[in-house]
């Protein structure tokens, strides 16, 4: 790599598959008999193991958090602003973990895997998994991988999510919880959001039930529409206007015209694509179908929409949090209306009256729920702060 | 460690749980923390105090006090301080109240405006009091609500609010004589200890002495 991508990064990087022969039962009842997960480490992990760091990632993410996957590679893993050396999440100093979800499309076992009673793609057949089933199968790999404790357990937004679960599941197995962009359960609104996602995917002709692989084809209009509606939930107002309005604001030296930018410079009068904005989603959900799989897509929206740890302390989150020996880091962002920064407010006041440590940040960001993957300088410099402090407090000072 | 809070770390008993109201770069925390094992919270605004906090394992909450604390609940602090912010509140009275809702008992220290230095410079000088304790102008001053220990003594009895101790010290040196025998005209910091006393009569209240530990008990 001739250029400066390989700056503060922790450089070409290659995921290692992992296998596990034990059954693992599932929330729903059901029981993967054994499955695969993909994983990406960086950085070392010290002799005491006590350095080890795990990513969660979201709804589209998957193993590859950092770095590049080979020299031609345009773009690094989706978190690679936070995770590098010298970065918030230091390499230099933390061993970190991060895999591809169970139901994933990212090489772990999921829908588009070999079902072996049936010698054909799980499909459709694929169990529902649910954050807890991610986290009971994240806690076989952390101890494949022979680590005690977590140093911290981060994500963003159902990353987040899977950090809360941690927190309550294996109370005795992270020292910090960092939860950024997250929520304790799904708004009706939420639910409404990925509903329509999953509809524009099941009604699509390609999509056969669930077994489009069979005929060789792929729901290409679903998913892009569920990413399309999917993507605006995760831009601000604000965020699309700078982004669309840039020719008028070039033009006039104004701010902005509501990001109406055109797509030709005149309409069509027709409807066909007029907007700038139009043809940005058009694109990002072309990109997205032709890598994701939509029954993946299925899946991880349930993860989502089942959501709640307090359903099973009565509706009360803060006696979920109860036995949680962790410190929380909670951290929202003012645009996000996807999770807004009331959602981890209300994180932060379950877990104050279940009487634990946590800090809670809302930083100012136009950039709306994205805002958890970007390199925002007083997001970022906090999390470096956090986590520098525990790796001393954890590690001692030789790092 | 400023003078008021050298006072403030005698009140606070070793392993309680601590909420500081604005709690700064948490450098009082941080030393609670380490040489008390208390269990301490701190809610602050200021961006960069908040990330000294998280650099120093400081649990912080970003949190505008004027937006009242509802999300804490009742009783769940041992002590809940309130340091140099009062002067700075929309309703320093419902916080008042709500600290000691939330703790067992509170700790305020606040600017006296009563202090000789403030007499003087509005009856000589006809100005706003500026000093060293007090270093803003009328115009852009974040302090809206300043007050005298005379004043707070009334507001503490009109509250039913109980004064457990209180204290006044200058920039410089922690009481001396002279300031226990005149504190709200030499004091340039009042401190505070109070408790969300128990309904008690007007004529059972006793005018609160100063530095008197004994109350305490009662």
């Amino acid at each position: 790599m001739n250029d400066n991508r390989l700056d503060n990064s922790v450089g070409l990087v290659q995921p290692q598959r992992f296998h596990f022969d034990q059954p693992l039962t599932l929330r729903s009842g059901k029981a993967l008999p054994g499955y695969e997960l993909m994983v990406e480490t960086y950085g070392e992990l010290n002799a005491d193991k006590s350095n080890a760091v795990l990513i969660c990632h979201a709804l589209s993410g998957d193993h590859h958090a950092a770095g590049y996957h080979s020299e031609d590679d345009q773009k690094p893993g989706w978190w690679d602003t936070c995770i590098g050396p010298g970065k918030a999440i230091d390499t230099n100093r933390f061993f970190v973990v991060c895999l591809n979800n169970l139901g994933g499309c990212g090489g772990s076992t999921g829908p588009v895997s070999i079902n072996p009673e049936t010698g054909k793609h799980y499909g459709p057949d694929f169990p529902i998994i649910t954050v807890r089933d991610w986290v009971n199968s994240q806690v076989r790999l952390m101890d494949r991988l022979g680590i005690g404790k977590w140093a911290a357990v981060a994500g963003g937004s159902l990353g987040g999510m899977q950090v809360l679960r941690w927190a309550i599941s294996y109370p005795e197995r992270l020292h910090h919880a960092i939860a950024i962009a997250a929520a304790p359960k799904l708004s009706a609104q939420n639910i409404a959001f990925n509903e329509v996602a999953r509809q524009s995917i099941t009604s699509d002709p390609d999509f056969h039930d669930g077994h489009y692989l069979e005929h060789g084809v792929y729901p290409k209009q679903g998913l892009m529409l569920a990413r399309m509606v999917g993507h605006i939930t995760y831009l601000s107002d604000s965020a699309m206007r700078a982004k669309f309005g840039k020719a008028f604001a070039a033009l006039e030296g104004q701010t902005g015209n509501f990001g109406r930018d055109l797509r030709t410079g005149s309409l069509s009068f027709g409807f066909n694509v007029d907007f700038e904005v139009e043809s940005y989603l058009h694109y990002q959900g072309e990109q997205f179908s032709e890598k994701f799989d939509a029954n993946t897509y299925l899946l991880m929206t349930k993860a989502l929409d089942y959501f709640d740890p307090s359903v099973d302390y009565g509706g009360d989150l803060s006696r979920a949090f109860a036995e949680s020996e962790c410190n929380f880091l909670l951290i929202s962002f003012s645009t996000d209306w996807r999770f807004p920064p009331d959602r981890s407010r209300e994180l932060v006041k379950q877990l104050l009256k279940a009487d634990k440590q946590v800090s809670y940040l809302e930083i100012e960001a136009d950039q709306g729920h994205d805002a958890f993957l970007l390199p925002i300088p007083r997001y970022v410099n906090a999390l470096s702060a956090y986590l520098g402090n525990a790796h001393r407090e954890i590690c001692g000072d030789a790092s | 460690m400023r003078p008021d809070q050298e006072i403030i770390q005698r009140w606070i008993e070793p392993g309680s749980r601590v909420l500081d109201l604005g709690c700064g770069d948490g450098a009082l925390l941080a030393w609670l923390q380490r040489e008390k094992g208390v269990h301490a919270i701190g809610l602050e605004i200021d961006p960069v105090n908040i990330e000294h906090c998280l650099g120093s394992g400081v649990a912080v909450i970003q949190q505008n006090l004027n937006q009242g604390l509802s999300n804490f609940e009742s009783g769940s602090f041992d002590t809940v301080l309130l340091a140099q912010t009062l002067q700075a509140l929309d309703n320093p009275v419902e916080l008042v109240q709500e600290m000691l809702r939330i703790g067992k008992n509170g700790i305020v220290t606040f600017p006296n405006f009563g202090n000789w230095k403030s007499r003087l410079d509005l009856l000589l000088r006809g100005r706003m009091p500026v000093s060293e304790f007090m270093p803003h102008q009328w115009y852009d001053t974040p302090n809206i609500h300043f007050c005298t220990v005379r004043d707070f003594d009334v507001l503490c009895r009109d509250g039913n609010i109980r004064v457990l101790a209180r204290t006044v010290v200058n920039s410089h040196h922690e009481g001396r004589w002279a300031m226990k025998a005149w504190p709200n005209f030499l004091g340039e910091v009042a401190i505070y200890h109070l408790t969300g006393g128990e309904a008690r009569s007007a004529k059972s209240q006793k005018k609160p002495r100063f530095e008197d530990r004994t109350a305490r008990q009662g």
